[in-house]
């Protein structure tokens, strides 16, 4: 049986919750376990239109600058005075608006999505601080505050908001990609372009969307951190790209495009929460755990690598010894 | 207009945001209006100020970064105070001082069940709700250094009043110059509101009778950056060749100035003093470039914040204000407006002092 990194990334996961159970007082409770879900809500939200970005050999780095353009865009307005249910489709418009960039820049102008999105990845945050400045928006109300922290939950389940919203929408990343002519087309994509167009896949349009969705989710993970911490700011979630990017990577999902699954992305962004959750109330020091995450990030870029060179020399030395 | 799929995927995307929005909607129109985390966090347990401080309390440090080397030395002092109460410290924070990174920590330490967390806060209220839940669940909060928003702790050690640090600004240098001469200000940012408050008070203090042969003449801002600040101090000391002493306030101000003045005609001929750290300004006050300036004793404040806290965790205080408690060897100290602490007046580093600081 061939193993799949997905699976193993999942057998990780079960492994480590495992360890927290038997070692670590508190892991359990379901305070600990709301609040490190809560912890990585929105990379794990980003990581969804990023899973289905990398499938299709994409990828968007400036999810985490539009994150803190979509915080400092609610703080400011809600300092001027707007109503909350006007500021949220505002900042959604603003995520459209950027995603549209990025794809327009991929599609139509036909640069390659890291460049462009290392180039918006600045842009976003620049804009973001030109909105806000250094300075910082507080003073937002407990009716909405009250969705985003960890200690309230849906009525009649113990499941937070966040993790609420994450379960609708991974189901729905899920569906598109696995079982719709659209999520094909992704992997038909992120495989063999040319092939997947000469198929007949609006390849310009299938990305256009993919990006707008991006900008989107990413916008909107603004809103959730902002209310999250109470705090908009427009250094907020300054770096999580790259804990996105890893969280899919380190779910399977093949860098080069082509191969993943959306359970694996999941497993993943799930690893890293637990993990990251796991080793701070072990009082691991902040260092190791980056080095804890870089190390598993590589293993899982190299494995399925790895995995496939051994294969395939098995199969040559097999070849080889029937001839 | 043909409807093409991406025009229907468009008008589903729009027809999806606006649902949203309605959804949204349908919870009141609600904006901008009063918070509620302005006053101090409330108890409604008593204090009593002859309990004995319990053994075996467990106090987390939480520094705006790990690896700050001022907020490292205020830790280790707590730590070490700790000890002395039969208590155990320990230090835990992030990489990076952005808002939100301190956040699993709170969230990981009431999980650990602390007794108390002293936190210096990288975001008033960006750590409020997890600090609010941890004092829910009898953990006992300490901000220090930095503050959070007041209801979110239920006591703030600060550095020292403001009143006192612009006083004594003005107090040091005057004694220097004996009284006499025109003086100069050279400050960080125009709107850094710790520096404004200081200088108000120095004003406020210069406006007393004893200072009537004392002239301000002018403020200046390097805006913290060191080569503005020593071009300031270059343009100020040309522009009032009668100049006899600067006050910095400022730790990156005080040491530009300084460099400037110790190659200069100048040296020996204007009295510089103000605010900065013993690493900086030791080759200065060595070459006698400078002959004294202050700062807070970063280790007097890891130490006052971590028998704050015991008193806090073992009942003596409850953060109301009027409430005394003992410090160790500090002393005694009252709990003053807002569940503020304030350490006491700056300490004056000198050439006979200063190589017993290292930060």
């Amino acid at each position: 049986m061939k193993l799949r990194w997905d699976t193993a990334v999942g057998v990780l996961l079960v492994a480590v919750f495992l360890t927290g159970l038997g070692t670590t007082d508190g892991f359990a409770s379901r305070d600990n376990l709301a609040f490190a879900f809560n912890d990585i809500a929105e990379v794990a939200l980003m990581a969804l239109p990023m899973t289905l970005l990398v499938v299709a050999g994409q990828v968007d780095l400036s999810v985490a600058s539009m994150l803190g353009l979509g915080s400092a865009l609610t703080g400011q307005l809600w300092d001027a005075g707007w109503a909350f249910e006007t500021i949220v489709p505002v900042v959604l418009l603003v995520g459209v608006i950027g995603g549209l960039l990025n794809g327009w820049l991929v599609t139509r102008v036909g640069l390659p999505s890291l460049a462009v999105t290392i180039g918006t990845l600045a842009l976003y945050r620049g804009l973001a601080s030109v909105v806000l400045g250094s300075g910082a928006i507080t003073d937002f109300p407990e009716t909405y505050a009250k969705w985003a922290v960890d200690t309230t939950t849906v009525p009649g389940t113990f499941l937070t908001y966040p993790v609420v919203l994450f379960i609708v929408l991974a189901a729905i990343a899920a569906v598109v990609l696995h079982a719709t002519g659209l999520g094909r087309s992704l992997f038909a994509i992120g495989a063999q372009e040319d092939a997947a167009y000469f198929a007949g896949i609006r390849v310009k349009r299938v990305k256009l969307l993919l990006f707008v969705v991006s900008g989107l989710i990413s916008a909107f993970a603004g809103v959730v951190f902002t209310l999250r911490y109470g705090s908009a700011r427009a250094d907020n979630g300054q770096g999580f790209e790259m804990l996105v990017i890893a969280s899919v990577l380190l779910g399977g999902v093949d860098f080069d495009g082509g191969k993943g699954t959306l359970v694996g992305a999941v497993a993943g962004v799930l690893l890293i929460g637990v993990l990251k959750n796991l080793l701070t109330l072990n009082d691991v020091a902040n260092e190791v755990q980056v080095i804890v995450t870089g190390l598993l990030l590589v293993a899982s870029v190299l494995t399925p690598r790895l995995i496939t060179t051994v294969s395939a020399w098995r199969h040559r030395r097999a070849a080889a010894s029937t001839s | 207009m043909k409807s093409s799929p991406a025009r229907r995927r468009a008008a589903a995307t729009a027809a999806a945001v606006c649902a949203l929005a309605v959804a949204l909607a349908g919870c009141g129109g609600t904006t901008k209006k009063d918070n509620d985390n302005s006053g101090p966090a409330k108890t409604d347990a008593k204090a009593d100020p002859g309990a004995p401080l319990k053994k075996g309390l467990k106090l987390a440090f939480l520094p705006k970064q790990i690896n700050n080397p001022y907020e490292k030395l205020i830790d280790r002092a707590g730590i070490t105070a700790a000890g002395e109460f039969g208590g155990k410290g320990k230090e835990v924070g992030p990489s990076d001082a952005s808002a939100s990174s301190q956040v699993s920590y709170i969230n990981t330490l009431v999980q650990q069940r602390q007794d108390a967390i002293l936190i210096a806060a990288n975001d008033p209220n960006a750590v409020c709700g997890p600090l609010k839940q941890a004092m829910k669940k009898d953990i006992k909060v300490v901000a220090y250094d930095s503050d959070t928003a007041p209801a979110c702790r239920q006591l703030f050690i600060n550095q020292a009043g403001s009143e006192e640090i612009g006083r004594s600004q003005v107090q040091h240098l005057a004694k220097q110059l004996d009284y006499k001469g025109e003086i100069a200000i050279l400050s960080a940012t125009q709107n850094a509101t710790n520096q404004n408050t200081w200088i108000r008070f120095m004003k406020d203090e210069l406006s007393k009778p004893a200072y009537k042969n004392m002239k301000l003449v002018k403020t200046v801002y390097g805006d913290d950056d060191d080569q503005k600040s020593f071009q300031e101090t270059q343009g100020l000391l040309k522009a009032y060749p009668g100049l006899k002493g600067i006050i910095a306030p400022t730790t990156v101000g005080i040491a530009a100035a300084a460099r400037y003045i110790s190659g200069s005609s100048y040296e020996g001929k204007v009295v510089l003093n103000g605010l900065g750290t013993p690493n900086q300004m030791r080759k200065y006050v060595k070459d006698g470039t400078v002959e004294q300036f202050s700062l807070w004793d970063p280790k007097k404040l890891g130490y006052l914040g971590s028998y704050a806290a015991a008193a806090l965790a073992s009942g003596q205080i409850t953060g109301a204000e009027g409430e005394k408690f003992k410090a160790g060897k500090l002393g005694e100290y009252t709990v003053g407006k807002n569940g503020e602490i304030i350490l006491g007046p700056p300490t004056v580093f000198d050439k006979a002092n200063i190589d017993k600081f290292d930060f």
